[in-house]
């Protein structure tokens, strides 16, 4: 198997180019079933409904020729579809916010237990988030229909059932309920990297704890807020399960939207829904973008 | 909120700055508490009032299996939850095989293009289901178009359609697991093999496999848990006459809230947490 | 073809984009001595081991295992075997299935596996640690495991990568003469790459001393230490003070070297010795290692080539011995130290700062450095 070695003052070329194509073949072995894949049912798919949005619904609501803006045009001037995003943004910023406000000093919380305590703490957080979404919601389905334990609850201090389910705020709880741990997670590695002994030195040059957070902690830690920030927002945007059944028929979010217009219309209008989802996978892109970069700052 | 250590007591402290940092420091502790009891309270509710036997699973008025009993005699739960299972296994088996040999080439080997299939493997993660699922349903209906056209042959969405969508965005989660895996790995061990005589194909079954096992196992056991507990993209790449447990669930939900389901979703959960647990076991085991 | 050469090395050059970690090296390495690789971190050494493995291929040039080329042959057609600087202990394997992993690959039957793996853990003392895994062992033991399972394969050469690194000091010395023992034992060629001067000095018979990819002297430990070839082996093994002048005289032949007087920039005239004949005019630079120089109260006797009037600057008590700094003319600080032979508190039987004294040393303790 030993290759001539070339002269000695020459670069040995023949084993670079043997070594070469070695690991070329053996990448193109490995790396190539599962790319293949990923780019035939996942790239690809994405590129219909590229496709799909410049192109006119037909009768049955499958795309035909021509091709079209009109699509873009209706969802930038038609009421439903603006109020539905921004009724979706809307909740994807409140859910966010809300899930950073708790999520933040909980996962402050578990930084500070004792080590062995650190990682059970740790992994009761994230144990929920791992079961089936749709169990969970429906849990809250459970907690506040008419009769049920919230409104006993409310009931029993006095005050008259009150209508809790089919409304926003069931539909937030339900988001947050399903999001926070995406929000915990980054926000506890960021704090696990943070340096605690440099709120001590703000403490020693004068600094009251509201300070040293708001000027120290808080911007160190920004990496794991835009982390978790990113990764709450973007699926609450877009889902439909929660909305559906936590909202009812009186909210309409995006994701139900989307729904409607590929599935349950009469007809449905599949190039108005790919448009639709391809504005919304703009507004992922963003999203994305900002997420790496905010990554590979925090490997400074 | 922050809290560092206690000062020490002092004359010159006033008891009052020491009472309010306590103060907070408990203030901290019961809302982490309490958040706690907001994730889990809701799961317990719902496992409880399995046994209940009000029927509108309102209130707790008694104790039963009943509705345990109800599951299997319930035909399309039972065979939406065998379809399941088989979604499952062979997408989870297809996933890990192509997770982990896309995990080592990430992981092994320098080449351009590179940043390009981490962001496209991000992706998948990233993503709002809906939009995944939607492009799916598209991109099927697309495919059959043609092939009815050039071959006549009529498909239509079904078990295969639902796994091969599996497939595809399990992949990303295994190969998550597993690059964590091989980035804790030792690359001298492989050198040491080579150094002994193992060539590359020896060296990587005898050394490098066995260490990367639980990994491995770690990715698959997530992969199916993922599977198992599905619904959006589920939802709309299944078709007539194959039920999948979640959307089961969920078409039974809308229907009313009865504590039969209530149990089908215990018994879910019950199989979720053990997987996951399973999962970080064997990780852990090394 | 091999005239008792183990390993050749002929213009290896290693490089990694634009650095040049091995930048045209030449060594040749005995049948059965211990032999060393010598510098700081980044100098080459690692690498250069790394090739003769097979971890690398040289981006050109040849290496020579007894004569053959294998500069281009893969790590596991080598009969060659490393030590690494972690161990490299197989986790999922017992300290047994490890030791045995290089005759598995080369299909030994089985009960003969068995025996060998027992007289090899024998012979680094773990009889009886067969069955335990490697987190089981400690250091030293770690190590231990790591050697028997590159000796049990009999290698031509066996190559070491700062193999004592990891341990502390007192476990260090201990395996410094286990290992140096067990080579003599074994016979086999040691390649050892450390950036521990007192090691290196401690265990080889030959030494090559490196820096920045380059060789700059190979020698035995005697040779390195008091006929350095260049400033940076004078500095870099043991220490040594640089009096820089230009030559003034050639004067008489000290044994196989040629005595020469120089004139520092503060019209000193100090007198050493050079390997090789110097021309009068050029700069040099005289190496003196500060245990040849002596510092005394009287004068030195009448003859004395170095003889100067000093003052003492600093002084620092190691215990064993005294290191001194002394003003020299008016720039140059030099150090000397001097062994405390007695055993004793008063005051005065050591140096103070601001004391006189002279300074002297025959020519042949200052050496001229070649390069």
């Amino acid at each position: 198997m030993a290759i001539q070695s070339a002269p000695l003052n020459e670069p040995n070329r023949e084993l670079e180019r043997s070594l070469q194509r070695k690991q070329r073949t053996q990448l193109g072995g490995l790396l190539g079933p599962g790319l293949f894949w990923l780019i035939a049912f996942f790239a690809l798919p994405l590129a219909v409904i590229v496709i799909y949005s410049f192109m006119t619904p037909g009768s049955t609501g499958r795309p035909e020729l021509p091709f079209t803006l009109s699509n873009y045009g209706r969802l930038f001037t038609e009421k439903l579809f603006v109020n539905a995003y921004i009724r979706s943004l809307w909740m994807g910023f409140v859910t966010t916010l809300l899930c950073l406000l708790i999520g933040y000093p909980l996962a402050l919380f578990v930084i500070q237990a004792p080590p062995r305590w650190r990682t059970v703490l740790l992994f009761l957080v994230l144990i929920p988030f791992w079961t089936n979404f749709l169990v969970r919601t429906y849990a809250w389905m459970v907690i506040l229909q008419n009769n049920g334990l919230l409104n006993d609850l409310i009931n029993w201090l006095g005050f008259p059932r009150q209508t809790l389910l089919n409304t926003d705020g069931a539909v937030l709880t339900g988001l947050i309920y399903g999001q926070l741990p995406f929000m915990v997670l980054p926000l506890y590695a960021s704090i696990e990297r943070f340096d605690f002994t440099l709120m001590e030195a703000a403490s020693d040059l004068g600094a009251d704890k509201r300070q040293a957070f708001l000027r120290i902690m808080l911007p160190l830690t920004m990496p794991g807020v835009a982390a978790g920030s990113v990764l709450v927002f973007i699926p609450t945007v877009g889902q439909f399960v929660v909305s559906d059944l936590l909202g009812g028929a009186k909210v309409d979010l995006l994701g139900n939207l989307l729904q409607r217009l590929f599935q349950r219309s009469n007809p449905p209008n599949w190039p108005l829904g790919s448009a639709m989802a391809l504005i919304f996978m703009l507004v992922l892109t963003v999203g994305v973008i900002f997420y790496f970069r905010n990554t590979t700052e925090q490997n400074r | 909120m922050i809290e560092t250590a206690s000062p020490p007591r002092t004359a010159a402290t006033p008891l009052v700055v020491q009472r309010r940092r306590s103060i907070a420091a408990n203030l901290h502790a019961a809302f982490s508490i309490a958040a706690y009891v907001f994730l889990y309270a809701p799961i317990l509710i719902l496992v409880l009032f399995s046994f209940t036997t009000d029927a509108f699973g309102a209130r707790l008025t008694g104790f039963t299996f009943n509705w345990y009993a109800q599951l299997l005699d319930d035909k399309r739960l039972v065979s939406a939850t065998l379809n399941t299972l088989q979604v499952g296994i062979v997408s989870t088996i297809v996933s890990t095989a192509l997770g982990t040999t896309m995990a080592l080439a990430m992981e092994r080997f320098r080449f351009r293009g590179r940043t390009g299939v981490d962001a496209l493997l991000y992706l998948p993660v990233v993503i709002p289901e809906i939009v995944m699922a939607l492009s799916l349903l598209a991109f099927f209906a697309f495919a059959f178009q043609i092939l009815e056209g050039l071959f006549n042959i009529s498909l239509r969405n079904g078990l295969a359609t639902v796994i091969i969508s599996h497939i595809a965005f399990s992949i990303s989660f295994v190969v998550i697991v597993v690059r964590a895996s091989l980035q804790g790995f030792d690359r001298r061990l492989e050198e040491a093999a080579q150094d002994l005589g193992a060539n590359e194909w020896q060296t990587f079954w005898r050394v490098t496999f066995p260490i990367i096992l639980p990994g491995i196992i770690g990715g698959a056991l997530l992969a199916f848990t993922i599977s198992l507990d599905d619904f959006v993209i589920s939802f709309f790449t299944t078709g007539p006459g194959v039920n999948l447990l979640p959307i089961e669930v969920y078409s039974q939900v809308k229907r009313s809230i009865t504590p039969k389901i209530n149990a089908i979703s215990t018994l879910m959960l019950l199989v979720s947490m053990t997987l996951v647990l399973l999962s970080q076991a064997v990780q852990r085991k090394r | 073809m091999s005239d008792g050469i183990a390993i050749d090395l002929r213009n290896v050059v290693k490089q990694f984009g634009e650095v040049k970690a091995v930048d045209h090296i030449n060594m040749q390495i005995r049948d059965g001595e211990f032999f060393s690789m010598l510098g700081p971190s980044g100098c080459g050494k690692t690498t250069t081991l790394r090739m003769i493995a097979g971890f690398e291929y040289p981006s050109s040039g040849e290496i020579h295992l007894r004569g053959k080329p294998i500069g281009s042959t893969p790590a596991y057609e080598r009969n060659v075997n490393t030590v690494f600087q972690s161990y490299a202990l197989f986790p999922h394997m017992t300290v047994a299935e490890n030791v045995a992993f290089g005759l598995q690959m080369k299909k030994v039957p089985q009960p003969a596996i068995t025996q060998r793996v027992s007289e090899a853990l024998d012979m680094v003392r773990l009889g009886s640690f067969g069955t335990r895994r490697p987190r089981q062992l400690s250091g030293g033991q770690q190590q231990r495991v790591a050697l028997a399972r590159a000796l049990i394969n009999h290698p031509e050469v066996l190559l070491l990568d700062e193999p004592l690194g990891a341990l502390d000091l007192k476990l260090r010395k201990e395996m410094q003469i286990e290992l140096k023992g067990l080579q003599e034992r074994v016979g086999i060629t040691f390649i050892y790459v450390t950036h521990d001067q007192e090691e290196a000095l401690t265990m080889s018979d030959r030494i090559a001393v490196m820096e920045r990819g380059k060789v700059l002297q190979i020698g035995s430990p005697t040779e390195i230490y008091e006929r350095p070839t260049c400033r940076f082996v004078a500095d870099f093994i043991g220490e040594s003070n640089f009096i820089e002048g230009s030559v003034a005289a050639t004067e008489e032949r000290i044994g196989n070297d040629y005595g020469i007087a120089i004139t520092t920039a503060d019209g000193l005239t100090v007198r050493g010795v050079s390997p090789q004949p110097i021309k009068t005019g050029i700069a040099a630079t005289l190496s003196l290692r500060p245990e040849k120089a002596r510092l005394t109260l009287a004068e030195p006797p009448v003859g004395t080539a170095n003889n100067f009037r000093v003052t003492v600057e600093r002084v620092s008590y190691i215990g064993s011995d005294t290191r001194i700094l002394v003003r020299l003319g008016q720039e140059m600080i030099v150090s000397v130290w001097e062994q405390n032979t007695r055993s004793t508190l008063d005051r005065d039987a050591y140096w103070q700062a601001g004391e006189s004294g002279y300074l002297w040393w025959p020519a042949e303790n200052a050496l001229a450095l070649t390069e």
